[in-house]
């Protein structure tokens, strides 16, 4: 693993995109300190950090993009599959290295709060716990363009993906306000992504008996559920789409909560993504 | 050293290897020879752990490459058919990742990076960008990727494709090198190579083992499909008298008949190509006719899958 980590953190300080991730987050939290703390005065940094999240929706996708796409366009894949090393260590030493590449931005960004304590009165507390929140939505994000750069050899095509992903995890919370909120919309939103995971399932294990005995499995259980008690669907997908999102978690650290399900929900996130990136490493030594 | 057991590979309904089983043993030098798509790389790609096996074992050294990776992956080298090289990373940075990775430290990695540098005679170009290389030297570096470890068998599929005669011969002495110390099994659809190289062919036609034997006995295995092949200076009606009085020869294919130099291709059916050679001389010679050339057509490759793939169907039939 830490053959692969120091590998990876090789590589990142000799490529482009490592600088442009950097510059863009540190030119941002400037642009949001800017406007927030010195021109209106106020005297939280958290709020900067909230206006910066958005921008994560297009760097970390351009950040993560080449991790795994690259290997497998080069064909070094078949190179660490070959390695006496396992797939987990792997992915856990590209991560590690990732976390890393945003980690040092982030520390210059953990200098601010302690400038601004020196012409008026931070509170700190709150500024150092939005930004270990920060660091930790970052971390799910950077998870989730992990796998989705395991999913294609074509690095564009995991931007593009991981940008319309993230944009949709982002928008998450508005569009739940404009989605039917009757028990037979979230139910018949239920199946469709019941489709939609049997379609992913199928891609990515190409194995016809299992796509077609989860999908089913989940469209009969959705039936069942609405014909016994279709009140449990009222207000479902609002409330489920409310929830999935990374970004809405973030904005209760920026109004001064350290929520530890947030948090524990971010670790799940980051559990989940690195899970399924072994995964979809390790299938390609199955098709 | 290797033993490979009822080893299937299915995609869907395509069996890209069937029930294959060898044993290899140590201090050889093996070739895996087939036509494009005979499972040659599947199989490689099984026995160096990069592929998963429908049915069937690998053991390397003892230990199965599915149940104790770690150990078996130790014991072997490999080189895919494109060396899965860092484009953007010098030889020496490369290598120095891969013996990290085999889980070589320190002193010992710089220790061992330094020999297989200089066994693929890689000094030159050591600090030079891997993108900036020839396909011979990226070549040499898929192998010195290969050599760390030091591991007893060293596996290379395909590793003379796409170079140049140049390359291909220095390519050639490096595997042949290789072979005086390690156990080295290689992939080719060209014959000529592995008979100059390997000590031991396995040839494989559509997943299954056609043949496992020494290069020379290989050749025997081919029956009928010899033949010899001449350029007279003479006409063609000349030519053809001469030939009918040869009693083993009964079928011939005249070329370019223009120029007064006429080529033509003897098909033996039956007797020494030797012999038949002897014969022809000493007849054109009778005749006062001059030969420009006398070539024995020696066993082609797709001589041998046609036989080999002919004697299957008979087999299955």
């Amino acid at each position: 693993m830490t053959a692969v980590f120091k590998h990876e953190l090789s590589n990142y300080f000799h490529s482009l995109t490592t600088y442009i991730f950097g510059a863009f987050l540190l030119a941002f939290v400037g642009i949001g300190a800017m406007i927030y703390n010195i021109q209106q005065a106020v005297a939280n940094f958290e709020y900067v950090l909230g206006f910066v999240s958005l921008v994560f929706v297009v760097i970390v996708p351009v950040l993560t993009m080449r991790v795994i796409a690259e290997e497998r366009k080069q064909k070094t894949d078949q190179l660490l599959y070959s390695l006496p090393i396992t797939t987990t260590q792997v992915v856990t030493g590209k991560y590690l290295a990732l976390l890393v590449i945003y980690l040092i931005p982030l520390c210059i960004v953990a200098i601010y709060p302690l400038i601004f304590a020196k012409y008026g009165e931070v509170y700190l507390i709150t500024s150092y716990g939005s930004i270990a929140a920060f660091f930790i939505m970052g971390a799910a994000l950077i998870a989730m363009g992990t796998f989705i750069s395991s999913l294609t050899e074509n690095q564009g095509f995991a931007a593009g993906i991981g940008i319309a992903v993230m944009l949709l995890n982002y928008y998450s919370v508005s569009l739940a306000e404009h989605v039917s909120a009757t028990a037979f919309g979230s139910a018949a939103a239920l199946c469709v992504l019941g489709l939609v995971l049997g379609a992913v399932i199928r891609f990515m294990t190409k194995n016809e008996n299992l796509t077609y005995a989860v999908t089913l499995g989940l469209l009969v259980t959705v039936g069942i559920v609405y014909f016994t008690d279709s009140t449990v669907f009222e207000g479902l997908l609002p409330k489920l789409m409310t929830q999935l999102s990374l970004f809405e978690r973030f904005y209760k650290f920026v109004n001064g909560v350290f929520d530890l399900t947030a948090i524990i929900y971010y670790l799940t996130v980051i559990a989940f993504f690195l899970f399924l990136s072994v995964q979809s490493l390790e299938k390609r030594r199955y098709n | 050293m290797i033993k490979v057991e009822h080893l299937t590979k299915r995609y869907g309904n395509f069996t890209a290897v069937n029930d294959l089983s060898f044993e290899i043993e140590e201090g050889h030098v093996y070739g895996f020879l087939g036509p494009n798509g005979a499972g040659k790389s599947t199989t490689m790609n099984i026995m160096t752990g990069c592929l998963s096996a429908t049915e069937g074992h690998v053991r390397i050294g003892g230990h199965d490459i599915f149940d104790e990776p770690d150990k078996a992956k130790k014991l072997m080298g490999y080189l895919p058919e494109q060396p899965p090289l860092y484009m953007n990373e010098t030889p020496l940075e490369y290598l120095k990742f891969v013996g990290e990775a085999k889980g070589i430290k320190g002193r010992e990695l710089a220790g061992q990076i330094k020999t297989v540098v200089e066994r693929t005679r890689l000094e030159d170009v050591q600090n030079r960008l891997i993108s900036k290389l020839s396909k011979g030297y990226r070549q040499r570096v898929g192998i010195a990727q290969a050599l760390l470890g030091n591991p007893g068998v060293i596996i290379l599929d395909e590793p003379t494709v796409g170079l140049d005669p140049i390359q291909i011969i220095e390519i050639r002495d490096l595997i042949k090198q290789l072979g005086q110390e390690h156990t080295v099994i290689l992939s080719s659809h060209i014959l000529s190579e592995v008979q100059a190289i390997c000590e031991k062919v396995l040839i494989i036609v559509r997943g299954k083992l056609a043949a496992f034997d020494e290069p020379g006995n290989l050749e025997k295995l081919l029956t009928a499909s010899n033949t010899v092949s001449f350029v007279a200076e003479a006409k063609v009606w000349e030519i053809e008298e001469i030939l009918q009085e040869i009693e083993a020869v009964s079928d011939w294919q005249i070329k370019n008949p223009e120029d007064g130099r006429v080529r033509v291709d003897v098909r033996i059916d039956s007797g020494e190509a030797n012999d038949i050679c002897r014969s022809i001389f000493l007849a054109f010679a009778e005749k006062k006719r001059a030969l420009l050339e006398l070539t024995k057509k020696g066993a082609n490759l797709e001589d041998v899958f046609i036989e080999l793939t002919e004697g299957e169907s008979e087999v299955a039939d």
